[in-house]
């Protein structure tokens, strides 16, 4: 065993240590017992989750949920379409339980769910002012996610497809060229469809994967919880070690000389 | 006074405060946000916050999602 495994390669996002690099969404779950399951197999550390009318439902509280297993809160914003609701939704989210984190998630319209880009902004600008630790999810955008760098953002969190849409990382040269820019850490988000998805983010250099319908829709949501924890490892460890280029043409692996004649 | 919370009509006694309202309708406080006519109304003040004819409320909470 080499030094390489021996250090602490953990994620600190907004100056915290994070036990884990799988970030789970919450959403889509047949029930709270799915959601417990998955918590444990995945052994994540900081989950998302939505802010809604209190009341409405009777499956017991995910805040709960989510301290039994010791995992953080993320708050976030879906299903908000303009900066003034996501800054009202983050502030909610903060007086209701009492964290300056936030997913900071603003999309254009229903069909796509792409985030749009000038409203993100523009968000992002207040809510930094306001105080929160803003965790952005953007396009697979260079320049965006820069401008949402420089804006104080503590993480990018680009796409790697539409929300739900399971096809994987669509630009995985973008992903690459965020990473290569990045001052904070980047968590690839959205699009991841199955386990080979999510190591191919953590070996493009992200320093994280946030998934939800991956696990939550799956035929058995706590297995691919596992796949997908295995994974984000797999491709961290990928990374750090540095894969070998590719070639044109075969490379032998065996010795070149001495070779018998025969 | 008749006021909206989450959507549906409610009347409500004249003088009441967000903090009675609140407690009216759930079983508990713990990790619920107000907002009235779309602003933040912070839970510190819940019980100084007396609602008025009218006033659309709404009462969120964390759920699944994301």
């Amino acid at each position: 065993m080499t030094d390489s495994f021996i250090v602490d390669d953990s994620l600190i996002v907004a100056g915290e240590k994070l036990g884990s690099r799988l970030i789970l969404g919450t959403g889509g779950a047949p029930s709270m017992q799915v959601v417990a399951e998955a918590l444990t197999a995945s052994r994540t550390a900081l989950c998302t989750v939505s802010i809604r009318r209190a009341g409405t439902t009777t499956d017991g509280s995910i805040v709960d949920v989510l301290a039994e297993h010791g995992v953080r809160l993320l708050p976030n914003t879906a299903g908000c379409r303009t900066a003034r609701e996501a800054v009202t939704t983050a502030q909610l989210a903060r007086d209701a339980l009492g964290t300056d984190w936030v997913k900071l998630e603003v999309v254009a319209d229903e069909h796509t769910l792409l985030p749009d880009p000038v409203e993100l902004l523009r968000a992002a600008e207040k809510l930094v002012a306001d105080g929160f630790d803003v965790f952005a999810y953007t396009n697979d955008d260079p320049v965006l996610a820069r401008h949402l760098q420089r804006t104080g953002c503590v993480a990018v969190m680009p796409l790697g497809a539409p929300i739900g849409s399971g096809l994987g990382i669509l630009n995985p040269h973008n992903i690459e060229l965020i990473v290569a820019e990045a001052t904070v850490p980047v968590v690839l988000d959205a699009g991841v469809g199955t386990a080979s998805d999510a190591a191919l983010a953590m070996e493009l250099g992200c320093d994280a994967v946030l998934l939800a319908s991956a696990v939550t829709r799956a035929r058995q949501p706590a297995l691919m919880a596992a796949a997908m924890a295995a994974a984000v490892d797999a491709g961290r460890l990928a990374y750090r070690a540095g894969r070998i280029p590719r070639r044109r043409h075969a490379q032998a692996s065996s010795p070149t000389t001495g070779m018998p004649v025969l | 006074m008749n006021i909206t919370v989450n959507g549906e009509p409610q009347a409500l006694a004249d003088g009441s405060t967000l903090a009675q309202l609140v407690e009216a309708r759930l079983p508990s406080t713990r990790g619920v946000a107000a907002a009235v006519d779309g602003t933040v109304a912070p839970r510190t003040g819940w019980t100084e916050f007396v609602l008025r004819d009218g006033q659309a409320v709404e009462l969120l909470t964390a759920t699944q999602g994301g």
